[in-house]
């Protein structure tokens, strides 16, 4: 249910006349970044729903990507940060993928292979000095190919009073990302738990075992693909599905 | 257990029954087996407002070796399920299992892959306690039926006639008798 | 007395035996000195113990199970096992419409229900764009609700540090003032624990009658209650004995390990996200941050009780202003009709449901209040997509919630980042190096709960 890269029928390079939240597309916009969004009113997909509400978009898409100025601290991190990496040799894009401002926080889409030396800025860069690990979590995009397993780092910065997020990508098959435990070291615990529940591996990890789910357990529990695992309630003779195979909509 | 399981059936045996289960009745040990939710109201239930320690219940078997009565309150998850087996089985006989709120009964409000679905899966339990999670006045009325349960079980020969009774008259239970939709999905009530 | 090995093999060495089959030493009698003196020369290395205190333990604060490497009685190695109590909140939250969401995650660290919920609420608002337009009274009671749960779990993590210490009459003396809190909670929500009151939009029902006035009886008791508790711990030699210096953490070791909450300002750093990020209008609100300066267990208690003073302090101002509030209409959840839950409750003779203004509104009026009704029971409102964070400041230190929508009636993915998961980590720092019994409190200063840890 994820979105299609361009809307049906726009040619290319124009604007189609009327997105679904009533504003013109922008031009720049990177499509393969998009997230996952839904479609269709009352969740009809599958079955032969003539009401044409199963056509309509009714949500706004994240921002993909946003353009500096970012406002308010955000473009001192982010200057801070770019001139950090440079002085080390690394390039602001060569590190960061794309900047999403969205709902007053800011996202640094992060390569994993520049993560630990981002955080590693982040944490001693006295302009930056994020020195609160908010925790890592997974989260699961089965539909975006080639980017299907996100880390979301946290960071909270006491000097400075800011917040900020990083999120790293890994593809299904290739589920590796550096751990940055030398830098942060309770991240321990948070990577741990992500390689229990989504199986993203954190490469330098000193001890990456299951933490929540019993050591012999098979299988990540919170990714998409894996069953909620309930079973049927029965009560005086009839029987409720579990909640993952009951009717719902959307 | 002791030589009272040894008595023939007769009025010696029934005396003894008084008064073994009018003493075992009056200072119950609960083991502490408190695990989420409902450990905290397992603990308020010990505080000064409500308070177990007038039904004998002050003594926590801290260790299962003298507990008497395992109140599993909380949810068990998977990880904990042999736990709760091993603390099960290190309890000497008699002994007895609440299982206090909905997660210890039946899974709860948690149907999914991390929760057993009823620790009857994993011990016997002699008292069902619903509530998510049970007021203490719910947990000590479950106490007072269990006491019950305890004061007015036999021993040794009539015990074993008490226990066949008992499953008879289960299997006979209406309206939740046995239908074919439920033979399928094979669950026994 | 003489000291024999066998050997079980020819050209078998001593060390061979030994390792094979322990030392063995003959004691004729008389001889007790020899062999002390033999067994103090012949220990070249250190016996280490492995002690598993294990997941049902009468003092790890729940189901936490702790591998402890001791040697004698000091403490080399503590490694914390957690995952005994995993409910797969997080997961079962992604198959629940976003209000429902609320009875599961308060679920989650169940001695600061409020707080869970407080924070995925919150969370949810912010994505849907309306943390600006919620009711000025939802944001009072949510503020009066949160501190008083925060007096609740403060006292819920003493009385225990009491008991596991062994001094019973800590634990009654906090679970009496904690019982008028939960009577306060049972008035006001309906529910002693895991309430499910904060709802995205605003709080589940006004205050009810007779409401303010039981919150103000209780802060005419309160300040005596805490005076009496403090009267019982504070000066006590056997507690003092036990909590000065013991789990030390310093500043640099709470940033390293990026600790928050009480740990850190027993350290002497005022960092307080109702203070520096503040949310719910705490700006608005007058409260001091305690803080100490020493770092151990003590401090970190004596941080716990004045915070126990300061949310007193809190609740006054918010009855003061609920009092205030005369107005007819005064909503305590979102007036708009696509999101805010729409029945409003009351008792009828068969029990708690839709009002019957309500009933007849939807029924008779508007056909638009009808629709609203249906689409929000049956499926929820829909939260446009994107990702949030929100971090409140528990009881126990930063709590967050990390929300994913994609546009759907249900969570993509929740994730709470819990205060006592984290701090749990540090539990190795405190108490590496000192005594076993040391341990028992360097837990209960970072006062985890293991409903939060495991989730």
């Amino acid at each position: 249910m994820s979105q299609a890269p361009g809307e049906p029928g726009t040619p290319a390079g124009e604007p189609p006349a009327v997105e679904e939240d009533g504003l013109p597309a922008q031009r720049d916009e990177q499509p393969a970044a998009a997230q996952v969004v839904r479609r269709g009113m009352f969740g009809v997909q599958d079955t032969p729903d003539t009401s044409g509400y199963g056509l309509l978009q009714i949500h706004k898409r994240p921002p993909v990507s946003s353009e500096p100025p970012y406002g308010g601290y955000f473009d001192t991190i982010a200057q801070e940060l770019g001139g950090a990496l440079e002085a080390d040799g690394l390039g602001f894009s060569d590190a960061i993928e794309r900047v999403v401002v969205d709902r007053g926080e800011i996202t640094f889409h992060v390569r994993r292979e520049r993560l630990v030396a981002v955080c590693e800025k982040l944490l001693k860069e006295p302009a930056l000095r994020f020195e609160i690990f908010g925790g890592v979590s997974g989260v699961h995009y089965p539909e975006d190919t080639g980017r299907e397993l996100r880390a979301v780092y946290h960071l909270v910065s006491i000097t400075h009073n800011r917040r900020l997020r990083l999120e790293v990508s890994a593809p299904d098959g290739d589920a590796h990302i550096p751990s940055v435990v030398s830098v942060y070291p309770s991240a321990n615990w948070h990577e741990r738990e992500t390689w229990d529940f989504f199986g993203i591996i954190f490469d330098g990890h000193p001890a990456l075992t299951r933490i929540e789910m019993p050591d012999d357990w098979r299988g990540h529990p919170q990714r998409k693909d894996y069953p909620l695992g309930g079973i049927p309630v029965e009560y005086r003779g009839t029987k409720v599905p579990p909640p993952e195979e009951r009717r719902w909509y959307a | 257990m002791g030589i009272e399981e040894k008595l023939p059936s007769g009025v010696l045996l029934t005396s003894v029954e008084k008064v073994a289960g009018w003493a075992r009745a009056r200072s119950v040990w609960p083991a502490t087996f408190g695990l989420a939710c409902c450990a905290i109201e397992l603990m308020m239930t010990g505080g000064p407002r409500h308070d177990l320690a007038r039904f004998g219940m002050e003594k926590t078997g801290s260790t299962p070796r003298e507990a008497d009565l395992m109140i599993v309150a909380g949810r068990v998850s998977q990880k904990m399920a042999p736990v709760l087996r091993q603390i099960y089985d290190q309890m000497p006989e008699p002994k007895w299992v609440i299982s206090m709120g909905v997660c210890a009964s039946s899974g709860g409000m948690f149907n999914n892959y991390a929760i057993v679905q009823g620790v009857d899966h994993v011990v016997p339990v002699d008292i069902y306690l619903p509530g998510c999670p049970p007021r203490p006045e719910m947990l000590m009325d479950s106490i007072f039926k269990l006491h019950d349960k305890i004061m007015n079980m036999k021993l040794g020969a009539d015990r074993q006639d008490e226990i066949t009774e008992l499953e008879e008259a289960r299997l006979k239970l209406q309206p939740l008798h046995v239908t074919s939709a439920i033979n399928e999905a094979g669950s026994e009530l | 007395m003489v000291r024999v090995t066998t050997h079980a093999t020819p050209g078998a060495t001593d060390a061979d035996a030994d390792a094979a089959q322990g030392r063995v030493y003959n004691v004729a009698g008389q001889d007790w000195d020899e062999v002390v003196a033999a067994g103090e020369e012949d220990r070249s290395e250190n016996e280490l113990i492995v002690v598993n205190m294990g997941p049902q333990h009468p003092s790890t604060h729940g189901v936490l199970r702790l591998i402890l490497t001791l040697d004698g009685e000091t403490v080399t190695d503590v490694r914390a096992s957690i995952g005994y109590l995993h409910t797969g909140i997080e997961k079962n939250l992604e198959y629940r419409t976003w209000t429902q969401g609320t009875t599961f995650v308060t679920r989650a660290d169940y001695l600061t229900p409020i707080f869970n919920e407080a924070a995925y609420c919150m969370a949810v608002e912010r994505l849907l764009g309306i943390e600006d337009k919620l009711p000025e009274r939802a944001l009072i009671m949510r503020v009066l609700l949160l501190e008083l749960n925060r007096v609740a779990s403060h006292l819920g993590g003493i009385g225990p540090f009491g008991l596991e210490l062994g001094a019973t009459t800590i634990f009654l003396q906090a679970v009496r003032m904690r019982e008028n809190v939960l009577d306060l909670f049972e008035l006001i929500t309906g529910l002693r624990m895991n309430h499910a009151f904060i709802r995205p939009g605003g709080v589940a029902q006004d205050m009810p009658a007779g409401g303010l006035e039981a919150v103000r009886d209780f802060l005419r008791k309160a300040p005596r209650l805490v005076h009496d508790l403090r009267t019982l711990i504070d000066a006590n030699p056997v507690f003092k004995a036990r909590t000065q210096g013991i789990a030390f953490l310093d500043l640099e070791g709470c940033m390293a390990l990026g600790v928050t909450g009480p740990i850190l300002r027993a350290t002497g750093l005022p960092w307080d996200l109702r203070k520096s990020q503040p949310y719910l209008g705490y700006e608005t609100y007058e409260f001091d941050v305690p803080t100490q300066e020493t770092c151990d267990a003590y401090g970190r208690y004596l941080v716990r009780i004045e915070e126990i003073d300061q949310s007193l302090r809190i609740v006054q101002q918010c009855v003061d202003r609920l009092a205030e509030r005369t107005m007819p209409n005064d909503p305590w959840l979102i007036q708009d009709a696509k999101i805010g839950w729409p029945a409003r409750l009351s008792l009828g003779p068969d029990g708690l449901g839709p009002s019957p203004e309500h009933i007849a509104h939807i029924m008779g009026q508007s056909m638009e209040a009808l629709i609203h009704h249906f689409k929000l029971v049956t499926e929820g409102f829909r939260v446009p997509a994107g990702q949030v964070y929100q971090a409140v400041e528990s009881p126990k230190g930063e709590l967050g919630c990390h929300v994913v929508s994609d546009g759907g009636t249900r969570p993509y993915r929740a994730h709470l980042r819990d205060p006592s998961f984290h701090h749990l980590q540090a539990l190795a720092a405190m108490c590496e190096g000192g005594l076993l019994a040391d341990v028992i409190p360097a837990i209960a200063s970072i006062d985890p709960v293991i409903g939060g840890v495991d989730r």
